[in-house]
C-alpha cells in the first residue's frame, strides 16, 4: 500500500528540500520504491540536490497537461535504482498545478510505488495546497525558532482543513521533523528548545537534525546526506527517522544531552 | 509617548445588532415577484427606509440571478442589507454580503401596513433552525491563522490557541491549554463575559471591545493560570492560584 508523504513547513529555507532528498535515500536504501516530487514549480530545487539537474527533459506540468507520460519525466537515481524524481517545471508557476492533474498523477504512481514524497514549497498558496492536498501523511519540517514554529503551526491548521482526507472527515498523520538544531546554542537560551517547540506544537517528534556542515556539503555535490556521508550525525539521523516513518518505536536522542524523548509520550497529544 | 498609547486604546469596535425584515421568496420568482407587486400597491411605502435581508433558503438560485433578483427589488425600492440561507460558496463579489445567525423576532413596532407585512410573513417559513446550544466546545489545539467565531455564547477549547489564532465569543472563553493567540469574549457587547485560560502569553485580550495587548500585560501574570475581566470600563487581569 502507497504511502503519499507531504514535507511541507510554511516558512522557506529550514530544510524540506534537504530532507525530503534525505528521507527519500533513506526509505529507498532499504530497498523501497520511492519517488520525490518537486512541486516548487517556478523554482525548482530537488533535481539540484540529488544531482539530477543534467538529466530533466518532461517535468510534473508536462505530465498534468498530457504532453509527457509520467514514465518519461520520471529519473531514476543513478546510485539508488529504486529512488525516483519526478521534476518541476521551472519555466512555469503554481497556477499549472491544476486540482485533477495532481490527483491523477498521485494515482499513477500509487499504483508503482512504496512511497511518494511531495516537497511543498514554501507558503501557504496554491503549490503548497496542492502538494499536501492528496497526503496520508505529513512531515512538518520546524527550525527551532519563534517564526518557524508559528509557521508550522498554520501549516498543521491547513492539514487539518484544505486535505481531501480533511475533506472527508479524516485526519492526515502528523510527524514533526526539527532540523537545524545546535545543542549547544539550545543549551545557551539562543533557540528553542526542543520541549519549547513540542509544548507548542504539540505533534509527535519524527527526529531531530543536528546543525551540521555535512549537510550542505552534500548538497553542494548534488547528492543526499544520507548517500554521500552516510555515517555522519544528521544522515543518522535521517536514517532514524526513515525507520520510525515505517512505524518502528526507536526514542529520539536529542543531541548534546544524554536523557532521550520518547515518542510515544507525545504521541497522545498528537493533533 | 503614553498619549499616543492611550490613543490607541480609545480605538474600538463594537458590535451592533438591528432588527431587520427578512423576505423570503418562494418559487417560481415571477410569481412571487407579482405579489409582491400586489401587496406594495396597497402600501407602496411599507419597506421604505427599512432594513430588509433576503432569505434564499427556499431557492436555490445561481449567482447571476440572485444578482438579477437583488436588482429586481431594487427597482421596487427594497435595498437589500445581506442575503441568508445561501451556501457561502455561492456568494460573488457584487452580491449583498452573507448574513448569520439571524432569530426571528416579534415586533410591536408595527408602523407598516399589516396587509404588506402578512403578505411578506405570508409565505411559509422554512422548518425552524435546530435551537443553537450555549456553548461550543473545540478539542483540537486552534492553530495559527485559524479563527473561532461564535457568538451566540461561551467557547471552550482544550488544547492550546496558536500565535496568530484567534478566538471570538459572544459570551466568556475558557482556554485549558496555554494561551498564546487572541481572545476576545463578550464581542456582542457583553461586559459580564471573562476570559480564562491555564497558561496566558495572550497577543491580544479583549472583553466587550476594550483590550489589552501583550505590552500591557504584566510579566508577572505571563505563564500563568489567569482570568480576565472588565471592571469599570478597564480590562483587569489576575492570576489564578
Amino acid at each position: 500500500m502507497a504511502q503519499v508523504l507531504v514535507v511541507t513547513s510554511g516558512k522557506g529555507g529550514v530544510g524540506k528540500t534537504t530532507s525530503t532528498a534525505a528521507l527519500g535515500a533513506a526509505l529507498a536504501h532499504d530497498g523501497a520504491k520511492v519517488v520525490v516530487i518537486d512541486f516548487d514549480v517556478g523554482l525548482r530545487n530537488l533535481d539540484l540536490v540529488l544531482g539530477a539537474e543534467r538529466r530533466v527533459v518532461f517535468d510534473l506540468i508536462n505530465v498534468i497537461n498530457g504532453v509527457a507520460k509520467l514514465s518519461q519525466a520520471l529519473i531514476r537515481d543513478k546510485r539508488l535504482e529504486t529512488l525516483h524524481l519526478l521534476p518541476a517545471s521551472q519555466t512555469r508557476d503554481k497556477d499549472a498545478l491544476t486540482e485533477e492533474g495532481v490527483a491523477k498523477v498521485i494515482d499513477e504512481l500509487r499504483a508503482n510505488f512504496d512511497w511518494i514524497i511531495c516537497d511543498s514549497p514554501a507558503g501557504i498558496e496554491r503549490g503548497a495546497t496542492m502538494a499536501m492536498r492528496y497526503a496520508d501523511a505529513a512531515i512538518i519540517v520546524t527550525n527551532p525558532e519563534v517564526s518557524s514554529v508559528r509557521d508550522s503551526d498554520r501549516i498543521i491548521g491547513l492539514l487539518d482543513s484544505k486535505t481531501l482526507k480533511a475533506e472527508r472527515g479524516e485526519r492526515v498523520e502528523k510527524h514533526l521533523l526539527i532540523t537545524r538544531f545546535h545543542a549547544s546554542r539550545a543549551a545557551r537560551g539562543e533557540m528553542l528548545s526542543i520541549n519549547d517547540v513540542l509544548e507548542i506544537l504539540s505533534t509527535p517528534l519524527l527526529g531531530i537534525i543536528p546543525e551540521s556542515q555535512e549537510v550542505l556539503r552534500a548538497s553542494n555535490v548534488g547528492s543526499p546526506v544520507t548517500l554521500n556521508s552516510p555515517l555522519s550525525a544528521p544522515a543518522r539521523a535521517y536514517f532514524e527517522a526513515a525507520r520510525r516513518l515505517k512505524g518502528e518505536i526507536i526514542p529520539v536522542q536529542v543531541p548534546g544531552e544524554s536523557k532521550s524523548i520518547f515518542t510515544k509520550l507525545f504521541g497522545r497529544k498528537a493533533a | 509617548m503614553s498619549s499616543i498609547v492611550r490613543q490607541r486604546h480609545s480605538l474600538m469596535f463594537r458590535p451592533r445588532s438591528y432588527m431587520a425584515f427578512a423576505v423570503t421568496p418562494q418559487p417560481p420568482i415571477a410569481d412571487w415577484l407579482s405579489e409582491l407587486d400586489v401587496s406594495l400597491e396597497r402600501s407602496e411605502k411599507f419597506f421604505a427606509g427599512q432594513h430588509v435581508a433576503l432569505d434564499l433558503s427556499a431557492v436555490n438560485l445561481s449567482p447571476t440571478t440572485i444578482g438579477q433578483l437583488v436588482a429586481n427589488l431594487e427597482e421596487r425600492n427594497i435595498r437589500i442589507l445581506g442575503i441568508e440561507g445561501i451556501d457561502p460558496a455561492k456568494w460573488q463579489v457584487g452580491l449583498p454580503s452573507v448574513l448569520r445567525g439571524g432569530r426571528g423576532a416579534r415586533t410591536s413596532d408595527s408602523s407598516g401596513s399589516p396587509t404588506a407585512a402578512a403578505a411578506v410573513q405570508a409565505a411559509p417559513r422554512p422548518a425552524p433552525q435546530k435551537q443553537q446550544p450555549g456553548s461550543l466546545m473545540i478539542e483540537d489545539p486552534v492553530r495559527s491563522g485559524q479563527s473561532v467565531v461564535f457568538i451566540e455564547g461561551d467557547v471552550t477549547i482544550l488544547g492550546s490557541v496558536g500565535s496568530g489564532a484567534e478566538i471570538v465569543a459572544g459570551g466568556s472563553i475558557h482556554v485549558y491549554g496555554t494561551l498564546r493567540g487572541r481572545a476576545l469574549a463578550g464581542a456582542t457587547g457583553n461586559a459580564r463575559a471573562r476570559i480564562f485560560c491555564h497558561r496566558v502569553e495572550a497577543e491580544l485580550l479583549a472583553i466587550d471591545s476594550h483590550y489589552k495587548t501583550a505590552d500591557d500585560i504584566e510579566d508577572t501574570l505571563r505563564c500563568r493560570p489567569a482570568q480576565a475581566w472588565l471592571e469599570g470600563g478597564t480590562l483587569q487581569i489576575s492570576a489564578m492560584n
